[in-house]
């Protein structure tokens, strides 16, 4: 056991500190310290930085393009990133769709669309959920039909996070309603620009727009955008989602809310002293920095292992479980932490251009609003129900 | 003892409940968060002949109620609907200004909803502390002038009054030398009006040697303000008591509703056992308001104590209520366009008002070292 940093992985971090220094534009890096609203340019923009770099997909192997980083690699460019304020990389081609493709696609499909996902051609998008499928994702009922060289597909999406922003979508559709639902699945991947998608914002309770419904009228799609076989999508999807929860332990993003956290508690005063003093609030910043050491730890343990090649199912059920519960009371406290100006609320405020003083301290705005919006994380990705439904199934036999 | 409502307030609940029932659905108080005056001021003339501004009231100032019980009817009834006229600053600023004496006209229009009043108070550094005062007011020969800014002063933009606390001697957080004065709106007087997450209106308010009358005596100020802010803390509590029961019912209907994998998700353990934990809270959080409520006319030390007890639990079991309703509905919990999401952020953001779960803690435990 040696809990220290090698020297290479400290010059590491000093590599990434400097590319992150000369690298991140200091427009975004605002934009993230004030917790404005991200536009897809800004997205973009960045994804084309880090992909230069070649820092792009980090969890991807060097043969695909990735920088054939060691967990604790990987865990210090999150971290450094997450700190210097970078935001973070959109998931769905990169962390979703990517290993899915490296592992079930055909090659052609691994030469086509890997590339574009790295080059920021195609923009991708999760279609898993449905309105009336949710936790019992096996029950979708959008449905994919052969007909000559294509599917027709009908039905509707939902929940569809920056379906906005996507050229791309990856479905899972119903291929067959023989035996078990899971046995009648596909993974198909679509070109939004087909003709008979529409694509509905839903806006979330604190009014912003990140997640759509999107409706599929007789949508035709080539035979040739199956991943895998018929039928077997229920496989690569689970597969999918052990990638998709690794990433939820928000670690990186923890800590760097905990700094947040901590330099607003230094600044707000109570009593005529910082609130960082007060002994009740002190104790409750102590109690969730001694939660996310400790988490840090786990899933430094869990990601050593899935180098090794161990599988990351129940384990990273237990990292998204924790990491959002972790993450979550972070918010809890940065909104207690500015008292009655956590009350004060303006959505266009969030805009990068606006300039009207600020009311209250300058970090005020978007706090009590970023308290809701996370209340998504235990939520998605599979419900934290559902991943204790997991845990307790596989790891104790219920 | 007896916990029954009498007759007149179970008529008043009747009545007040009905009636937002039949004019106050969701989508339209939305409607009212969009206008410039953040609500409705037709909404605001129905409450006043309704009856329910003199509700706030006891009758040596032309109302009919006023007693903590009136309060908590009324309030409970507010938070189930999410109601964005300001109650809530006519009840501060009008508790402080019948305590005060001296007002009785301007009372009198308030309950007629012909005049506005909001209590200004609180300011940029004051946090939760109700003695931290640095506004001050000056003396020149019988006529008082103010300056200073207050924040997040509930209502502030809408009133045609200002109750105004300043300092007439003290430190900065001495609780002796805290005088209320009444400041009418003028140059002197600027307002920045926002909304709040939750919908309501507030506003930063800046005095320039506003010219002021005073109330009571100087230095009266901190006893006043205690006494307002314990009932307008016991209403509040209230409101977010009616909010936490809306969240409650849509959220157990929903249980019974949704299905996956082929059941309601209420059949699930994970989900029902966690409700009932709400259930039992909200028994407590009830039975916390009516120990604030029923306490208000108490000797100070058991008031104040009864209604930080109260105010304590309030943030306690609101962020339970709010988290596990949102949770309970999945995806659904987290729009605009499905209610609960609405009351989920009014429960949570009246921990910001008056003093959060922390502070009432707190405070219970000194004013317990004081008893
Ligand atoms: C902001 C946001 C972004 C999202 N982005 C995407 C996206 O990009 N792509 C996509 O496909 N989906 C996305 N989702 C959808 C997300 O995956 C689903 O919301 C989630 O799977 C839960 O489904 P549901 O909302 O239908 O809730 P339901 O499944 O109806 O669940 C309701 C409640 O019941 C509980 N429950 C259900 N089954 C059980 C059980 N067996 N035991 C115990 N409790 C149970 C749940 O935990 C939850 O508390 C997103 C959701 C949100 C909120």
């Amino acid at each position: 056991m040696d809990l220290a940093y090698s020297q290479e992985e400290e010059s590491f971090r000093n590599e990434v500190r400097s590319f992150l220094d000369a690298k991140l534009p200091a427009r975004i890096k605002t934009k993230m310290k004030l917790g404005k609203r991200l536009t897809k340019d800004d997205m973009v923009e960045w994804h084309a930085i880090l992909n230069e770099q070649g820092w792009l997909a980090t969890n991807w192997p060097s043969e695909h393009g990735g920088p054939g980083w060691t967990a604790v690699q990987k865990h210090i460019f999150d971290e450094e990133c997450w700190s210097a304020g970078a935001p973070r990389t959109v998931p769905f081609g990169l962390n979703m769709l990517a290993p899915v493709l490296m592992k079930f696609g055909s090659e052609e499909q691994k030469a086509h669309y890997l590339p574009r996902i790295l080059d920021g051609t195609d923009w991708w998008c999760q279609g898993y959920s449905e309105p009336g499928s949710g936790s019992d994702l096996a029950s979708l009922r959008t449905s994919a039909v052969r007909d000559g060289d294509h599917y027709i597909v009908n039905g509707q999406k939902t929940w569809t996070t920056l379906g906005h922003f996507a050229n791309w979508i990856f479905c899972l559709v119903r291929t067959s309603t023989e035996g078990k639902p899971q046995e009648g699945i596909s993974f198909l991947l679509i070109d939004m620009d087909t003709p008979g998608i529409e694509v509905r914002p839903i806006i979330l309770l604190e009014g912003e727009h990140e997640v759509n419904e999107i409706f599929f009228d007789n949508v035709k799609v080539p035979v040739g955008n199956l991943v895998g076989e018929e039928n077997k999508g229920w496989t690569y999807a689970k597969y999918l989602l052990t990638h998709e929860r690794t990433g939820t332990a928000n670690v990186g993003n923890s800590n760097a809310a905990l700094d947040k956290l901590k330099k607003i508690a230094a600044e707000q005063k109570k009593g005529g002293k910082p609130l960082s003093e007060d002994p009740f609030f002190a104790a409750r910043m102590a109690k969730v920095e001694m939660e996310l050491n400790a988490l840090k730890t786990t899933n430094l343990r869990i990601l050593a292992q899935a180098d090794a090649g161990a599988a990351a199912g129940p384990e990273s059920s237990m990292l998204k479980v924790k990491g959002t519960i972790v993450r979550l009371e972070i918010n809890d406290l940065a909104r207690r932490a500015l008292g009655p100006y956590a009350l004060p609320f303006s959505s266009e405020a969030l805009e990068e251009g606006y300039n009207e003083e600020p009311v209250g301290p300058d970090y005020a705005n978007p706090i009590a609003a970023k308290y809701f919006n996370n209340r998504k994380m235990p939520i998605f990705a599979g419900s934290n129900e559902v991943q204790r439904g997991i845990i307790s199934k596989t790891k104790l036999g219920f | 003892m007896n916990f029954e409502l009498n007759e007149d307030r179970t008529l008043l609940s009747d009545t007040l409940s009905r009636f937002l029932s039949d004019n106050y659905q969701i989508e339209k108080r939305h409607g009212f968060v969009m206008t410039d005056d953040r609500f409705s001021r037709e909404m605001w003339a129905q409450f006043a002949e309704l009856g329910m501004i003199g509700a706030l009231f006891t009758e040596e100032f032309g109302g009919f109620g006023g007693q903590g019980a009136d309060l908590m009817v009324v309030f409970e009834a507010l938070g189930r609907n999410l109601v964005v006229e300001p109650f809530l600053p006519t009840l501060l600023a009008g508790s402080a200004l019948a305590r005060a004496g001296g007002q009785e006209n301007l009372i009198e229009q308030v309950i007629a909803g012909e005049e506005m009043i909001a209590l200004a108070h609180g300011e940029p550094a004051g946090r939760y502390e109700l003695s931290h005062v640095e506004t001050s007011a000056t003396k020149e020969g019988d006529a008082y002038t103010i300056s200073g800014n207050k924040a997040v002063v509930l209502g502030g933009a809408s009133a045609t009054h200002l109750v105004v606390s300043a300092r007439t001697s003290g430190e900065v957080d001495a609780q002796d030398g805290i005088s209320l004065f009444l400041v009418e709106k003028s140059d002197a007087v600027n307002v920045r009006d926002y909304g709040t997450l939750d919908g309501y209106p507030a506003a930063e308010i800046q005095l320039n040697k506003a010219s002021a009358t005073l109330l009571g005596g100087e230095g009266a100020g901190f006893d006043i303000l205690e006494e307002a802010f314990a009932k307008a803390t016991t209403a509040v509590c209230a409101e977010a008591f009616g909010a936490m029961e809306a969240a409650k019912d849509l959220t157990v209907e929903y249980m019974h509703t949704r299905k996956q994998f082929g059941v309601p998700i209420g059949k699930f353990q994970a989900l029902n056992h966690r409700m009932a934990d709400v259930l039992i809270e909200l028994e407590q959080m009830r039975s916390a308001v009516i120990n604030a409520a029923g306490n208000l006319d108490a000797d100070r030390i058991t008031r104040e104590r009864e209604v930080s007890a109260c105010k304590h639990l309030c943030g306690t079991i609101g962020r339970q209520v709010a988290e596990e309703s949102i949770q309970i509905h999945g995806g659904m919990g987290m729009t605009w366009e499905y209610p609960v999401g609405h009351f989920a952020k009014r429960i949570i953001m009246i921990d910001h008002l008056f003093g959060d779960t922390d502070h009432h803690l707190e405070r219970y435990i000194e004013l317990g070292r004081a008893a």
